[in-house]
């Protein structure tokens, strides 16, 4: 694929991010409420959160595309918040395909650059160098309607590269497309966005792709930034309630503390963080995969399968408790025979720490299918 | 459709394979019927008069048989070339000042005010329902009251310059009025069509003003429906009768009719003239329409 001088390209890398106690209110929406959030110089940050949570509107300040009605958008230190859009220097790519319709794939990328009083020559070479950089050398003068949906996209971040941007700004470029395209055009995003060491800003309501591709992901609710981390530790240590219930699957198991931990079934589980105090009820935060089981086989069980849903290498066995308690387990799929609907089964959990929550605390998120 | 059920027997397949090709090619032989039906009705309907008109041009009523002196006789009529050239010159200056008042309006509209589309869709859809002998009576009115009443007034100045000189500007304004429906119409569903708001971002935040998105990005992607309203507008202009012949001007129409009235086979082929004229510039709009891509030199 791309074998151009990617120095050449001098994009951001570098340029910093900040949203400092942004409002943003549309009638009687607060679309964002005072958030604040840093993009770190080169990194890739994920915008996640449910519709309606503010993340494509915190985006579109930062193009230029709407203004704060309190607060700044700082880029390296430098207050944006009224600079127009075509005065920013960010490079966007849209969820729509955004392609003109009337130019080819080359004339598209070279489109910004002749907007910059770059000499013909040197315009249709950085366009070419960059559609070879997304791997599309063989389409120079296609036109948009000849294009597939990721053909098109691919452009489009071409498009938004040969300007070289002060900031990638991505606007859900994957959600239009499917899904084998989808991860494709993810991997090679992340790959040149590694490569070029731009600063990015992406948002997606797809916490897979947000988990998959960024640097740090923040969630975000209600025009608020919940919690800003990297994937691992956001998985791990979801900070709230609705961060542990947004970002993947989390079972949310009655236990009591004891002693030494929580108790969840017959083990005594070690707890991650604040510990409350012995003798309360909690709801231990336990993903899917932290659930163990094995088939009962003959002894009375801790719960009953009632369905289990085929995804690959592993399959998601629910289950229910005497007391109707539902709980989820992943078990590899080669053993997803053992747990037929109906089988009772034993359920133990990980020897590891846990997350715990009080009883009393209520969540308002929905949980999504499957991270 | 129960043949291709699990649960059909072969015998049941084997029955529906030997009828439905059977079936199948009858109802196709019905639609086929069907459709040349209407095509012929339709045919009949539109050709037929087309087919009479120019019948009757052709015919020789002294000596019999057929002549085409109406045709030859066309270009040399007194006052043909003053009234072809007169509305050619209401058509393109009708479709110059509808197309910069509706593009800009239409993109604005869409863009920045989209709560007003209702009232300047209704506006501008008014001269659908006012007939244009109305519209033309207001207007006479106000061209007879006007220089008395505002003697000395800068408006004074204006109805007599709009009503003098070799262009016919009163014309020209009327029949923006009067096209406004189909401007309005064309230019919307084109607009419609084309995300332009992802367009004008999009160009934006490359670094484009609004001046280079609006005739680098939006109006080339719009072409086809300015095309459409552009031609929308000229033909009703180029075959407009009744506004011009109140307010006693003599385009094209005009002097088909005046023709008429002395010779009918003259009138007639100056009638077919004017669609001939039509259908090119339908020709043309779609052969430029129809071109998927611009030129841009990058």
């Amino acid at each position: 694929m791309s074998s151009i001088a990617l120095e050449s390209l001098e994009t951001g890398a570098g340029t910093t991010v900040e949203f400092a106690d942004v409002h943003r209110v549309f009638g009687s929406t607060h679309a964002l409420d005072g958030l604040d959030l840093k993009v770190r110089p080169g990194e890739l940050l994920a915008l996640l959160g449910p519709s309606g949570c503010g993340k494509t509107t915190a985006l579109r300040l930062l193009a230029g595309f709407d203004q704060p009605d309190a607060g700044s958008v700082l880029v390296d230190g430098e207050d944006v918040s009224r600079l127009p859009a075509n005065k920013r220097d960010m490079g966007m790519v849209f969820q729509s395909y955004s392609l003109f319709p009337t130019m080819s794939a080359v004339d598209n990328v070279a489109f910004g650059l002749r907007l910059r009083g770059r000499g013909a020559g040197d315009r249709r070479k950085r366009a070419a160098e960059l559609l070879d950089l997304v791997g599309l050398s063989e389409h120079l003068k296609k036109f948009p309607h000849q294009m597939s949906g990721g053909q098109q996209q691919r452009v489009a971040l071409a498009r938004a590269l040969a300007i070289s941007p002060r900031v990638l700004l991505l606007d859900e470029p994957l959600s239009a497309l499917d899904a084998k395209v989808r991860a494709q055009l993810r991997d090679e995003i992340r790959r040149i966005q590694l490569e070029l060491g731009v600063t990015t800003v992406f948002v997606t309501h797809d916490q897979e792709e947000a988990l998959s591709m960024a640097d740090r992901v923040g969630v975000m609710r209600d025009g608020r930034l919940e919690q800003c981390a990297a994937p691992s530790e956001l998985y791990q240590r979801p900070e709230t309630p609705f961060v542990a219930e947004f970002v993947g699957t989390m079972n949310r198991l009655p236990g009591s503390m004891v002693p030494g931990g929580v108790r969840l079934f017959t083990q005594v589980v070690a707890v991650d963080g604040v510990v409350p105090p012995a003798g309360s009820d909690v709801r231990a935060l336990l993903r899917p995969e932290a659930v163990l089981v094995e088939p009962a086989d003959g002894q009375p069980g801790h719960a009953m399968v009632t369905t289990a849903t085929f995804f690959g290498a592993v399959t998601r066995l629910r289950m229910t408790q005497p007391d109707g308690q539902e709980i989820l387990a992943d078990v590899g799929s080669h053993r997803a025979a053992d747990f037929p609907a109906g089988a009772q089964v034993l359920i133990s959990v990980l020897d590891r720490p846990v997350l715990v929550r009080p009883e009393s605390e209520s969540t308002a998120a929905t949980v999504p299918g499957r991270a | 459709m129960v043949a291709l059920t699990p649960t059909a027997g072969a015998g049941g397949l084997a029955a529906t394979q030997a009828g439905g090709p059977a079936t199948s090619s009858r109802r196709r032989r019905r639609t086929g019927i069907g459709r040349g039906l209407v095509l012929l009705i339709c045919g009949i309907y539109f050709i037929g008069p087309l087919v009479g008109a120019f019948w009757f041009s052709i015919q020789d009523k002294v000596h019999g048989g057929v002549q085409f002196s109406a045709y030859a006789h066309v270009f040399s009529a007194v006052g043909f070339s003053d009234a072809f050239m007169l509305s050619l010159k209401l058509g393109i200056g009708t479709v110059l000042i509808s197309l910069l008042l509706m593009v800009p309006t239409m993109l604005l509209l869409h863009l920045r005010a989209p709560k007003f589309r209702p009232v300047v869709e209704t506006l501008c859809l008014m001269p659908l329902v006012i007939p244009p002998v109305v519209l033309v009576a207001g207007v006479g009115v106000v061209l007879a009251w006007g220089p008395n009443q505002l003697a000395g007034t800068p408006l004074q100045t204006f109805l007599n310059a709009i009503q003098s000189g070799k262009t016919p500007w009163v014309l020209i304004l009327e029949y923006v009025v009067l096209t406004l429906p189909f401007t309005y119409r064309s230019l919307d569903a084109g607009i419609r069509s084309v995300d332009i708001h992802t367009l004008t971002e999009a160009g934006l935040n490359l670094g484009a003003g609004w001046g280079t998105v609006t005739m680098r990005i939006l109006l080339p992607s719009l072409r086809t429906s300015v095309l459409n309203a552009a031609f929308l507008s000229f033909a009703l202009v180029f075959g407009e009768y009744t506004v011009a012949s109140i307010l006693q001007y003599q385009p094209f129409a005009v002097f088909i009719v005046a023709a008429g009235q002395t010779e009918g086979q003259l009138s007639t082929s100056l009638s077919l003239l004017s669609l001939l004229i039509t259908w090119l510039l339908l020709l043309l709009i779609s052969l430029l329409g129809g071109r998927n891509s611009t030129k841009v030199d990058i």
